[in-house]
């Protein structure tokens, strides 16, 4: 718990910082999100080598079973349930609204483009791109609560939790809070549930908005 | 994101290879560091986004809203998944 505070506090402060300095001294670069990504880059070097030099690799990757499927379905068949029932307190938005939203997992930044794109047709321009907005803050919230809560999900949810909370995201940004918190011997389950979730966001987005 | 995936392997290339290094066991401190500074980064670009920032009150909670069920929703379905084809046989296998 004190290790999640600590990356809140890290959130926040840069949040201020962001909002703050936005246009004035604060350098285009650490804005645009630029440098952001060979972070994740140095992140995930180190995530390789914390794997390679662990002396269980191979036993790991004899562990992966067709089973394991069963948590990609997950979370899709989670998402997807739920994000149907949210349609019922939010008035402003039909089942396929929120069913677009939800099937995002986690993927803001394609997701928010195609249902802002998509949407304009069926929903108008303005509201088309309300959606739109909704997408990217849910989808960014959920990524921070998958970044934020690993280890409580991991706690009240099972093993497994992290992982499908963090959806499309879990072969990269949130891979390596996931391996810190569910152990090395998920780290396979993690790239390969991300990289199907991933793949199945611009299926999931496009066939809710034609609806 | 394929890179980013590539880049992992070849971290995992290198570890194998430098097993033996001692220093190579606190790569688990760095990660964290690294972590730490990763969400400075996305904070900013947050904070910095006014479109988030002007819309943050009226679409923020329906987008919270959102979120939370998504999130919920998969963990209640990883907690089935786990409980019901996974649990019982991990207890056997231990030991």
């Amino acid at each position: 718990m004190k290790g999640s505070l600590i990356v809140v506090g890290f959130f926040a402060l840069g949040c201020i910082l962001g909002w703050a300095g936005e246009g004035q001294w604060l350098p285009q670069f650490l804005v645009s999100g630029s440098v952001t990504t060979y972070v994740l880059y140095l992140l995930m070097l180190q995530v390789g080598i914390s794997i390679g030099s662990d002396k269980k690799l191979f036993e790991i990757l004899c562990s992966i079973r067709p089973k394991l499927l069963l948590v990609p379905l997950a979370t899709i068949v989670g998402t997807l349930t739920f994000s149907a029932l949210v349609s019922l307190v939010l008035a402003k938005w039909s089942v396929f609204d929120c069913l677009a939203v939800g099937s995002g997992f986690a993927y803001y930044s394609l997701s928010s483009i195609l249902i802002t794109e998509l949407k304009e047709a069926s929903l108008g321009v303005q509201l088309a791109a309300e959606l739109g907005t909704i997408a990217l803050m849910a989808n960014i919230m959920r990524e921070v609560m998958a970044l934020l809560f690993a280890p409580l999900f991991y706690k009240y949810f099972g093993k497994f939790a992290p992982i499908s909370v963090g959806g499309a995201t879990t072969m990269d940004t949130t891979l390596p809070i996931i391996t810190k918190c569910c152990g090395k011997e998920l780290v396979f389950v993690s790239i390969f549930h991300g990289v199907l979730v991933d793949f199945t966001v611009p299926l999931f987005v496009s066939f809710f908005c034609s609806l | 994101m394929f890179t980013v995936i590539g880049i992992m392997f070849i971290g995992l290339g290198l570890g194998l290879l430098l097993k033996r290094i001692q220093w190579l066991r606190h790569v688990s401190k760095t990660i964290s560091y690294t972590i730490y500074l990763l969400l400075f980064l996305l904070g900013i670009s947050v904070g910095a986004n006014k479109e988030i920032v002007n819309n943050l009150g009226t679409l923020g909670w329906q987008a919270f809203i959102l979120a939370f069920a998504g999130a919920i929703g998969s963990a209640l379905a990883a907690l089935i998944v786990y409980k019901c084809f996974f649990e019982s046989k991990e207890v056997n296998n231990e030991r």
